[in-house]
């Protein structure tokens, strides 16, 4: 049973219409993410916590270390930092899943993927520019550590291996956004994440110590693995091969299938 | 304006929204009423896009949502007013939402002063903040783009009773200025004060819809009488349908003055004899959602 409804005159003779315009720009979508990832207590503690870690790192490392060289604050500082940074690129994305503001951020902005794009685009800013800092307190430490404690500064990372442990934090970030998007829970991509970063590099590792087969292959399959030669650099072209190969298959497809159901999925 | 045509989504095989069809007109408040699980969230995430219906559309002013260039300066929209994150203030989360639509600061000043919310409330994180001003938060940022239309899933939830009339007000006074107000409620006394039109949904289908008069009108006329019995012997003798009310009164779709003369013909005392207006309303709402009340049901969940 259904009446129809009748159609007559609005009350007053006001009807408003639609009045939006312009499309939301990209650029200001990654702003808002940026803002979103410091407003909260626990993005805020998540990154300055990683940049008090990155000052105490450094002093630690200039009283603790008898040779002090660049590459011992690059590794001593980078260490806290590979942990925060795929943290920050995962409560980027889930937060809005597990505290359930995807049903603002959703409805704002109707495009999940032009969303997640600017969630990518500020989670790499973020990332670029806590490495840059990260070397740069490095830089000062080995400075006035050396001068401290009466040693030759030493420079032992050349501008190509710099760059490539650049690489290797950028691409332990966009593990973490990946997780986050494939699974869509903080708690869950972050145990995630725990499983990638050290359960399945230690499966791998004690595989290939023990079956000869594997250790020949590591390199393809084994992503933690490739992708840790960055931090050495020099990487020879079968090496940046073993990236690609096992980038495209831990990092790309999932990415890519998470990006999809985030896409169809309902917002709850 | 709001126009859902032949709406459906299954979950499984479960039909949560069953062809649902009706339109929210500008200048009008429309009242989306249903009892617990009858499909009201459901259809108001399929209308702003946050589920993909199974088949059907839902048009903004002829416009899928997705299409609106900027959503929230057209569509204010209001479903849970827990979904959001508790460690933001409710200044910070109305200041996301502004920035995102491309307004200005003072905008989200205005709001919380519209909403009520004080200056020290408005900077305490959301964890903290009790129901009301939850819900009132959720208003504030539904109204923040200033749209033509709103879309809001139970908004008096939560609200004491002089906030409950500041937002019948609100949303009236938005309807008059030209807006589009639908709001859903499971309680037919919250929606019928406030609303023009109605839309009455059970188990997914919609099982009335029209103006509130029409649908008052409909509703017939109450009787009381000590001689129940008697009384409904000389309806159902003149061939008049009725039923027996949850409180012992007569309801029958016969206009009073039959009723009154079959009464006195039949020598049954009346003691009330009256159109059956807003309690009518109700006891339509629950027959027509009978079969999908809880009360009726084994489980007996309460809401
Ligand atoms: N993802 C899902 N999977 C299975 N069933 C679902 C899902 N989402 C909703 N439902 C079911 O669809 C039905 C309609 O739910 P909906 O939330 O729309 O009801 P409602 O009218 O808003 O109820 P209430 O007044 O309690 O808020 C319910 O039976 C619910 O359990
Ligand atoms: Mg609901």
């Amino acid at each position: 049973m259904s009446t129809s409804v009748i159609d007559r005159p609005v009350s007053k003779a006001r009807v408003r219409g639609l009045r939006s315009t312009e499309t939301i720009p990209t650029s200001r979508l990654i702003g808002v993410e940026l803002q979103k990832m410091f407003n909260t207590r626990s993005g805020f503690w998540l990154l300055t916590g990683g940049a008090l870690l990155s000052v105490v790192a450094t002093i630690i490392t200039v009283f603790a270390d008898p040779d002090l060289s660049y590459g011992s604050f690059a590794a001593a500082i980078g260490a806290p930092l590979s942990i925060v940074l795929p943290m920050a690129g995962i409560l980027a994305v889930t937060s809005e899943w597990s505290q359930r503001t995807g049903l603002t951020t959703f409805t704002l902005v109707p495009h999940r993927g032009q969303v997640i794009g600017a969630k990518l685009a500020a989670t790499l800013l973020v990332g670029v520019t806590s490495i840059a800092i990260a070397f740069s307190v490095g830089a000062l430490g080995n400075v006035a550590g050396s001068a401290l404690m009466g040693q030759d500064t030493v420079w032992d990372i050349s501008v190509g291996n710099a760059l490539t442990i650049f690489f290797a934090d950028g691409l332990g970030m966009l593990m973490g956004f990946m997780l986050g998007v494939l699974i869509r829970n903080s708690p869950g991509a972050i145990v995630g994440y725990f499983v990638y970063a050290l359960v399945l590099p230690a499966a791998f590792g004690a595989l290939a110590a023990f079956q000869d087969w594997f250790e020949r292959i590591q390199g393809w399959v084994d992503f933690q693995f490739a992708s840790g030669q960055l931090y050495d650099g020099g990487l020879t072209a079968t090496e940046w091969a073993h990236l690609a190969v096992s980038g495209l298959v831990w990092l790309v497809i999932p990415l890519a299938v998470g990006l999809r159901l985030v896409v169809r999925s309902e917002v709850k | 304006m709001i126009t859902v045509e032949n709406l459906t989504r299954t979950y499984g095989g479960f039909r949560a929204v069953d062809d649902v069809s009706f339109t929210a007109r500008a200048g009008r408040v429309t009242g989306f009423l249903g009892p617990n699980g009858a499909g009201k969230s459901t259809t108001m995430r399929i209308m702003v896009g946050l589920t993909p219906p199974t088949s059907g559309t839902a048009l903004i002013d002829g416009r899928p949502f997705a299409e609106l260039p900027n959503p929230g300066l057209d569509v204010g929209v209001l479903l849970d007013a827990s979904a959001q994150h508790a460690g933001r203030t409710g200044r910070e989360i109305l200041a996301v939402a502004a920035r995102t639509m491309g307004l200005p600061k003072m905008r989200v000043e205005e709001m919380l002063r519209r909403v009520s919310l004080t200056d020290a409330e408005a900077d305490r994180r959301v964890r903290n903040y009790s129901l009301g001003m939850r819900q009132r938060l959720g208003i504030a940022a539904a109204l923040l783009g200033d749209p033509a239309v709103l879309i809001l899933d139970e908004p008096a939830n939560g609200l004491d009773p002089a906030g409950i009339r500041w937002m019948r007000d609100l949303l009236r006074d938005y309807a008059d200025e030209g807006g589009t107000v639908l709001l859903s409620s499971h309680l037919l006394h919250e929606i019928e004060v406030v609303a023009d039109d109605l839309v009455v949904i059970g188990n997914g289908r919609i099982v009335a819809q029209g103006t509130k008069e029409e649908l008052l009108a409909a509703a017939g006329t109450l009787v009381r009488t000590r001689d129940v019995a008697g009384l409904t012997r000389a309806l159902s003798a003149a061939g008049i349908a009725s039923s027996i009310t949850g409180d012992g009164a007569v309801r029958t779709d016969a206009d009073a003055e039959q009723v009154g003369l079959l009464a006195m013909d039949a020598r049954v005392p009346l003691t009330e004899l009256r159109a059956a207006d807003g309690a009518g309303l109700e006891e339509m709402f629950l027959e027509l959602t009978a079969e999908s009340q809880r009360e009726g049901n084994t489980e007996g969940v309460a809401a």
